[in-house]
């Protein structure tokens, strides 16, 4: 049964946020496939859940104290770097800024952080740089988790020789280094914004492939689809209306920790020196180019922007623990 | 026993095969296609038809196809444009000083990591146990290039006591000569790693000690320490085994930041250098190497998996 291995690669050991909850012994993922299995005869055929399931998830959810620290954390960041430019506005676009401000300079008054070595104030840069890594963030898990649905469902439903085909693509690719694809599609495809989120959409929806597919195998066998099938509901029908609402919940966590992963992959791809070009930035490249002066004592350079990525990561790390709690805790209180 | 050792070692070989394929895809997606992409922007039409000769690439895909594989079989990853090399002295180069930076990290990680799952264990939800968790905590979520600017930082920059970039000879002599290069790298690389095994290594020992024959042990009247450190422990290590097989896809990826961080010269910047230069043959190169390595790495750990425990039985 080669498949043990497989599971523990679902979470990998390097990924954030991975880290099995003290009192499951091994294996991370087996709770969440019991939890959004379950939810099916619990919310009926169609619809997912109602009201009041969703009120108790809310309620189990606020009730976790890392939860509301989490979500805290996410809301003050998304508001830091949208509405932040208001309040603090600094010029993030001239080159010719450096006759102006100074450069490296300390924080003072006029920057409440200090400058880059282009003259930049790095507060404000924080906040143009973030929305950068929020929006990539979030639309890169977004596509990876709506592709990696639908291909996972599709394989698990359809079974037979094509579910083989679809799911040996899935291993080809998860079986390369993530890091060295992504750096070979961020070169050959000349980094811009929209094709760093396909880029790193691309690397990220292997996972959810897999979690959906191991979800449908134990749906479609479930009695309301059988019904629906003998009621000559169409597989589209089935997919869309049934099997996919039935895994919402081990689709919502994993595209919560999807978010904190595809931020960190940025900020990994800006490190190294291939986010988003120039004047563009993002946490990443900053913190890249901060690097550069560490013997110079510029420490506003590096602390702030390597603050930010922690913070924001931490932030979807517990929401995403809370989450997969508060659907298995409304479990045990059925 | 054997069957399943000669299917797993198919299933490894396919997925090579299905690697080379999409590296060969992506080849042919370059904008403008390879030869634009060696010979420049400012190559003439006669140029880039000639270069497509002497590479073959005028001839079928399919053909195209057979030929890259076959090249790669006998490792001919062609040469390296930038470099005026071919690829495989590059990587034959670059990939012993990789492999002690791996090595090296890996074996602090186990090091570290077992001694402190037990730890976690002996002590279990004593406030020692709750800090270690929050520690691994904190370093899963430190990305590796930030844990790495850190360190420079804090015990290169302002401490002086260990330099912050590594040695930049030629041969691996260079990289050993100089020990103390390399403890920054290596705890970087290490830290991660540390995190999800000392995790494993409490989950595994928690669930050992609820086994039978644990609990026989304790009963026919063994000390605690000796059914702690005999009985448990040793069947608690084995899921590290497959661990670091696995780990090994994660761990490449790890030393291409890290090397990148300390300016390491191994593989990983080699191949970061060759993303800068647009160098596409290294680039497909050195990822061919690491995926063969983490391919490699899954093989084994299933195989040690099925030679260490006996009770394990593939049909």
């Amino acid at each position: 049964m080669p498949e043990s291995g497989d599971l523990e690669r679902l979470g990998p050991p390097g990924l954030a946020g991975e880290l099995p909850p003290s009192d499951v012994v091994s294996g991370t993922l087996a709770p969440i496939h019991e939890v959004a299995s379950d939810l099916g005869p619990a919310a009926g055929g169609e619809a997912v859940s109602h009201g009041g399931a969703f009120r108790r998830i809310l309620e189990v959810f606020l009730e976790n104290r890392l939860a509301v620290v989490g979500l805290g954390i996410i809301v003050v960041m998304v508001l830091f770097c949208t509405i932040g430019p208001f309040f603090y506005s600094t010029n993030q676009t001239n080159a010719e800024l450096a006759l102006s401000t100074p450069l490296n300079a300390a924080p003072t008054g006029s920057h409440l952080l200090g400058t880059d070595d282009k003259g930049f104030d790095i507060l404000g840069r924080l906040m143009y740089g973030g929305q950068r890594s929020l929006i990539v963030g979030f639309a890169a898990a977004i596509m990876a988790t709506m592709f990696g649905v639908i291909y996972g469902a599709v394989a698990g439903f359809v079974g037979g020789a094509i579910d083989s085909i679809l799911m040996r693509i899935v291993d080809i690719l998860l079986s390369i280094p993530s890091l060295f694809l992504l750096i070979v599609l961020a070169v050959i495809f000349h980094t811009s914004l929209p094709l760093l989120i396909v880029v790193i959409a691309f690397v990220s929806w292997l996972i959810p492939a897999r979690l959906i597919r191991g979800e449908t195998l134990t749906l479609r066998v479930r009695e309301y689809v059988q019904a629906v099938r003998v009621m000559g509901g169409s597989r589209t029908r089935i997919v869309g209306r049934h099997i996919i609402p039935n895994a919402i919940g081990t689709i919502v966590v994993n595209a919560t920790f999807q978010v904190a992963d595809a931020i960190l992959l940025l900020a990994a791809l800006g490190f190294l020196g291939l986010g988003v070009p120039l004047p563009q930035t993002d946490w990443g490249s900053m913190l890249s180019n901060g690097v550069n002066f560490a013997f110079d004592g510029y420490w506003w350079q590096i602390y702030p922007a390597g603050l930010c990525i922690v913070l924001v990561v931490v932030g979807f790390n517990f929401v995403g623990d809370a989450l997969r709690d508060s659907l298995e805790v409304r479990l045990q209180r059925r | 026993m054997i069957g399943y050792l000669v299917r797993r070692l198919l299933q490894a070989v396919l997925v090579v095969l299905g690697v080379i394929l999409i590296m060969f895809l992506l080849i042919h997606v370059i904008p403008g296609g390879e030869a634009r992409a060696v010979e420049g922007p400012r190559a003439t039409l006669a140029q880039l038809r000639l270069f497509n000769k002497q590479n073959g690439l005028n001839l079928p895909l399919w053909d195209q196809f057979f030929r890259y594989i076959w090249n790669l079989s006998r490792f001919r990853l062609g040469d390296a444009p930038t470099y005026n090399l071919p690829v495989l002295t590059l990587i034959a180069n670059r990939l012993p000083k990789t492999l002690i930076l791996v090595g090296l990290s890996t074996l602090v990680a186990l090091v570290v990591a077992i001694p402190l799952g037990v730890l976690q264990v002996v002590r279990r939800n004593k406030p020692i146990d709750y800090a270690l968790t929050g520690v691994s905590f904190v370093m899963y979520a430190i990305p590796t290039f930030l844990l790495g600017t850190l360190l420079i930082l804090w015990f290169a920059a302002d401490l002086k006591v260990f330099p912050g970039e590594a040695p930049q000879g030629q041969s691996v002599l260079a990289i050993l000569g100089d020990p103390r290069a390399l403890v920054l790298p290596v705890l970087t690389l290490a830290a991660v790693t540390i995190a999800s095994f000392s995790r494993y290594m409490r989950s595994s020992m928690m669930e050992t000690m609820t086994e039978d024959y644990v609990r026989t042990a304790r009963a026919k009247g063994a000390a605690p320490r000796r059914v702690m450190y005999v009985h448990a422990l040793r069947n608690a290590i084995i899921p590290i085994v497959t661990l670091i097989g696995l780990s090994i896809g994660s761990i490449v990826s790890g030393a291409v930041i890290t090397e990148t961080v300390f300016n390491f010269p191994g593989m990983g910047k080699l191949a970061i250098d060759a993303a800068y230069r647009l160098d596409i043959p290294v680039l497909l190169g050195t990822t061919f190497v690491a995926t063969v390595a983490t391919v490699g790495g899954n093989l084994l750990s299933d195989i040690l998996y099925a030679v260490v425990d006996p009770r394990i039985r593939y049909a």
